[in-house]
């Protein structure tokens, strides 16, 4: 590790399963040798299908360890409030960061590139370049 | 001049608006939407309204500040960041006056609609809550009532457009033909300022 501090994943996504599935598989993906740590935040906080301001609030305050947060989202209402966040000011830790990445392979991305160690602009860099990837 | 009570009312009135017609927005975005809207701001301003009661915040921009973020951490859907950014943006260019004019409250209504354009995306024509509320802010200088029907007109008017943005651009065409949900509850918020004034 090139940082002792490791940036912090929040996975935002419309359902609660989801977003717990996909940070389990970023999780086992990246291998046990580095603990990064990865945060879901799915659905309502009444347990429906939707975002929570308050779920992301918690889930990046719970990952944040000074190197800065990435926040990956799907879509409609978790890529507006997270941005609605940021635009706050105070909703959100300082250097958080929403990435235009694909959900599934962005997170897997972003977990691995952060278990090197890498700042949060290499994370960030690492999950847009997802979309680059094809699979046909 | 506006003064917080004034602020206060409007906030309720759009509360018990949106409450009444929690049944027919949800209807409305049955077809085109995911059938939520009507019970999402339906919480939304309910948290609104109990926020409100229990702070009791003394001016215009705080009021206006306190329903933005309950809007934001409880409808859940899209609506609940787009609406919130509208109160609050509006709510900051209000500053901390104790009072505002009518023309203060039309310039700050303009910089919280081009705030949401902007974190929306969207533009007038792509069938969104921005069709009620361009339209309503124009209006503002000739009055509440002029404002009201003005949001009223540009949300009927949704109904032959295209979807653009959100879930119904996924439709298509098969979106023209339904008018947009997000119109039509903007509507009741201009509606709720109307009110507010008494008109």
């Amino acid at each position: 590790m090139t940082n002792e501090k490791v940036v912090g994943i929040v996975l935002v996504s419309h359902s609660a399963q989801v977003a717990a599935a996909v940070a389990d598989l970023a999780r086992g993906l990246a291998g046990g040798e580095a603990a990064v740590p990865v945060a879901a935040a799915g659905g309502t906080e009444g347990g429906g299908l939707g975002t929570s301001a308050e779920l992301i609030a918690a889930a990046a305050a719970s990952v944040d360890r000074g190197a800065g947060v990435a926040v990956l989202t799907d879509l409609g209402s978790a890529v507006l409030t997270v941005k609605a966040m940021l635009a706050e000011g105070d909703d959100l830790p300082g250097h958080t960061r929403l990435v235009d990445a694909p959900f599934v392979e962005g997170a897997v991305a972003a977990v691995v590139t952060a278990a090197t160690g890498a700042g949060l602009d290499a994370v960030a860099a690492a999950a847009m370049e997802a979309y680059d990837y094809r699979k046909v | 001049m506006l003064d917080a009570a004034f602020f206060r009312r409007w906030m309720t009135a759009t509360a018990v608006s949106v409450d009444r017609e929690a049944e027919r927005l949800t209807a409305l975005d049955s077809p085109i939407g995911d059938a939520d809207h009507g019970s999402n701001l339906q919480r939304g301003f309910a948290a609104v309204t109990a926020a409100l009661d229990k702070e009791a915040p003394a001016t215009p921009g705080a009021v206006l500040a306190l329903a933005g973020r309950q809007l934001i951490s409880t409808v859940g859907g899209a609506s609940g960041p787009l609406y919130g950014t509208l109160l609050r943006r509006t709510g900051k260019a209000l500053g901390d006056a104790a009072e505002v004019s009518e023309e203060d409250l039309a310039g700050a209504l303009r910089t919280g609609v081009d705030a949401v354009m902007a974190l929306g995306g969207a533009a007038p024509g792509d069938k969104t809550m921005i069709d009620a509320l361009v339209p309503a802010v124009d209006a503002l200088g000739e009055g509440f009532g002029a404002a009201r029907a003005a949001a009223e007109r540009g949300a009927v008017a949704t109904t032959p457009l295209q979807a653009r943005k959100g879930r119904a651009s996924y439709l298509g065409e098969r979106s023209v033909g339904h008018q947009d949900p997000g119109a039509t509850s903007a509507a009741l918020l201009v509606a709720g300022l109307a009110e507010a004034a008494g008109e």
